[in-house]
């Protein structure tokens, strides 16, 4: 009881600050906002805790398995199983755990959990509570990809980052779109860096609120970006469901290769996964 | 009189309730005792020196006690910066601390952060905080060769388990100096910004002990050892891992047999009978890399008395003599798996070597024995069919050792005698006088090496070169 007090506290602060922000911006530029309502994703839809020991739920997780195409097509160098050793739960944490092994002609194993064809969602707000690794090489992701992407291939069915982080910069966080002319090294994207404090020492909540028409990014109790059909360099594909993929990866364009300095095993510790949705917009 | 304290408690009791009441709609009461503290002041030169603050050089040690001065031209912020201007080779060198007479509680900072620039790209080769004659520096932080640029540039030295630090007086250290010919020297450092901060970005502590190596060693009742190589390493906000070399009072050690060694607070090891033990360390409540097993075998018998006249020595290692001159032990042969260990015992020190292929004891100053003639020295092992290969080196005129890395013979000016400890009895010391003939009949007034081949493990006394 106490536990869940405690989470709960984080969400209201979040979506207290966000609609004094908003309500501040309304005040400040009255005439072109008069429109603008407040959404309030309150409705729970997703209340992942990962209370249960063991393998997470599999009626909501399942597994990229293997290196993919050229690493997923990052180079990455990991390959991805479901086994207990790089993906558990205990203690009411999610572990996803990077190791430094020989594993069917890799160097490193790690895991990648996925919501597709499990749960996928049109807008709402999607939030983690993480602890995230660090050292050079080491890349973890809380993200979204179009639900459709199946029929219509990346970068067409749309991304989005959540939270992306670079091991060797403990204290950034990065939150992207990416999309049909603006993917890759072009996607929409805004870093956020903590002041006093690092990803890799303690919990911190990363999440979205996302309607139509606009994605808002925010870690813990700061909303540090907005992302609007205005800011993509492309069509707008965020009005469709999305799935949810938590993955930590070793290697690739995006961080570089570890170096002899990159401690192994690095885990990353997911606290809960929650998705809400907001009756009027779902 | 029990009464009266009793009275005196209750009285206490109320009017703390009373203040409770009173202040309770502030803030909360701890439920600890407050201990009265030192201010918690980090600031150690902004712009001017900062509260009790003094500069020591370190003048006994050669230091050049004027090459410090605080400069108002070049500055990183504010209007003054503090400037050593780092003397040429043979010049001395910038050695200093600065140190308070006010106490500062420094419990609630996690690094010493400053800017530096230099004149030219350099590597300090010492800096940190911590010196304090009171507590025999006691909580010393150094970081070693901190590269500097001739940018200003922020560095950041961790602070290894702020909670031991409530009441320092060394807040900054540094030495500097071209320690030889064609080292960087002559030329300028700059430092501004001195403070201690609360980051909280130093993260992911790796503390280490024996430099993160786990060691054996042989030990004897009466030994004493000390735990060496004792680091702690952080990963700092930009990614990067700051290693610094930690005081043992940081750590806690432990011992896994009390009854076999004890360690204290110092890091030093005592042996106090017969077994095997574990030594091992925490800091801040991390375990450190790196350990020290020690097989004791009981005490070990001391070594003859050498009865020789001091006139008619030359000694490298024996407490029954003065030395010749000073030695390094510790050669750190390029490919040499030797720990080597001076250990000492209830009859003085002894030199011990484990896991030996090859290692020397390098003099520091060469040896003229030309109207010596022996060289003595005694060894004792545990291990039956040990047999230890000694080389004597003459280093001739030009003072270096010179051998050819393939044959590892002596070459150029070099000369060598060359004889295999053998015929060595467990449990024993054996007595060896060597005749200082061979190739070295003809030059002996550079002895500057003495070279270790084999063994594996054995223990040495008594070196010294002699005449009869």
């Amino acid at each position: 009881m106490n536990m869940k007090y405690n989470h709960l506290k984080p969400i209201s602060m979040v979506f207290f600050k966000y609609a004094l922000m908003l309500s501040i911006i309304a005040l400040l530029s009255c005439e072109t906002d008069d429109q603008q309502t407040v959404a309030r994703f309150t409705e729970l839809t997703l209340s992942e805790e990962f209370d249960t020991n063991g393998q997470p739920n599999a009626s909501i997780w399942g597994y990229d398995i293997g290196t993919g195409e050229n690493g997923w097509g990052n180079q990455e160098l990991q390959y991805y199983t479901d086994r207990p050793e790089n993906v558990n739960v205990q203690n009411g944490v999610l572990l996803i755990t990077a190791r430094e092994e020989s594993f069917e002609g890799s160097s490193y194993t790690s895991a990648r959990l996925v919501t597709k064809d499990k749960f996928e969602q049109r807008y709402g707000r999607f939030e983690a509570r993480i602890r995230l690794p660090y050292g050079q090489g080491i890349w973890p992701a809380f993200w979204m990809l179009g639900a459709d992407i199946d029929e219509n291939p990346w970068p067409g069915a749309g991304e989005i980052d959540i939270m992306e982080y670079r091991g060797q910069n403990p204290t950034l966080l990065i939150g992207s779109v990416h999309g049909p002319g603006y993917s890759g090294g072009e996607a929409i994207s805004k870093e956020y860096s903590l002041v006093n404090d690092r990803f890799d020492t303690g919990f911190h909540i990363f999440g979205i609120e996302w309607g139509p028409e606009y994605v808002n990014f925010y870690v813990d109790d700061v909303l540090y970006n907005q992302i609007t059909p205005e800011d993509v360099t492309g069509t707008w594909v965020f009005n469709k469901p999305f799935y949810i993929l938590m993955n930590l990866a070793v290697g690739g364009t995006f961080v570089g290769s570890p170096n002899e300095e990159t401690e192994f095993p690095q885990t990353m510790l997911v606290d809960y996964v929650r998705v809400y949705k907001e009756l009027k917009i779902n | 009189m029990k009464n009266i304290k009793y009275i005196n408690f209750r009285f206490i009791l109320l009017f703390s309730l009373g203040s409770i009441v009173v202040t309770s709609c502030e803030r909360e009461l701890s439920d600890d005792v407050e201990f009265a503290t030192f201010p918690p002041d980090g600031d150690v030169f902004i712009d001017a020196f900062s509260s009790g603050l003094d500069y020591f050089p370190f003048v006994d040690a050669g230091a050049d006690p004027e090459a410090f001065s605080v400069d108002t031209e070049e500055v990183y912020a504010g209007d003054a910066s503090m400037r050593f201007d780092v003397p040429a080779f043979g010049n001395g060198f910038v050695g200093a601390t600065f140190n308070t007479t006010a106490n500062r509680d420094l419990s609630g900072f996690d690094a010493l952060t400053f800017y530096a620039k230099a004149s030219k790209a350099a590597s300090i080769n010492a800096i940190g905080y911590g010196i304090s004659g009171e507590t025999n520096n006691k909580f010393q932080v150094t970081a070693n060769n901190l590269a500097v640029s001739t940018r200003w540039e922020k560095y950041v030295i961790p602070i290894p388990d702020a909670s031991k630090l409530i009441s320092e007086t060394g807040l900054f250290w540094l030495a500097e100096g071209a320690s030889f010919e064609g080292d960087e020297g002559g030329y300028v450092l700059w430092f501004d910004e001195i403070k201690f901060e609360k980051l909280g970005t130093v993260a992911q502590p790796k503390p280490a002990i024996f430099a993160g190596e786990d060691l054996t060693v042989q030990a004897f009742t009466g030994s004493t050892l000390n735990v060496v190589g004792l680091t702690q390493t952080f990963n700092l906000a930009d990614g990067t891992n700051q290693a610094i070399s930690v005081a043992p009072s940081y750590f806690n050690f432990q011992s896994s047999d009390t009854g076999v060694a004890t360690v204290n607070e110092l890091g030093q090891i005592t042996v106090l009978g017969t077994g095997s033990v574990d030594v091992t360390a925490i800091l801040a409540g991390v375990r450190a890399d790196g350990s020290l097993e020690i097989t004791s075998n009981g005490a070990l018998p001391a070594a003859p008395t050498p009865m020789r006249a001091q006139a008619n020595v030359n000694s490298i290692f024996s407490d029954a003599y003065q030395n010749s001159t000073e030695s390094n032990f510790l050669p750190g042969f390029g490919g040499s798996t030797t720990e080597t260990a001076i250990i000492n015992t209830s009859d003085g020190v002894v030199l011990s070597y484990a896991n030996n292929n090859f290692t020397g004891i390098i003099f520091n100053n060469t040896v003229d024995a030309s109207g010596l003639t022996f060289m003595h020295i005694d060894v004792y092992v545990q291990e039956a069919g040990t047999e230890v290969g000694l080389q004597i080196r003459d280093v001739g005129a030009n003072q270096t050792i010179d051998t050819d890395v393939n044959t590892g013979l002596p070459i150029g000016d070099d000369k060598d005698l060359r004889v295999d400890l053998t015929g060595l009895t467990v449990g024993q010391w054996t007595s060896f006088d060597i005749p200082l003939d061979g190739d070295l009949t003809t030059q002996r007034n550079n002895l500057g090496a003495l070279i270790l081949v084999g063994g594996p493990n054995f223990i040495l006394d008594n070196i010294y070169f002699y005449t009869e």
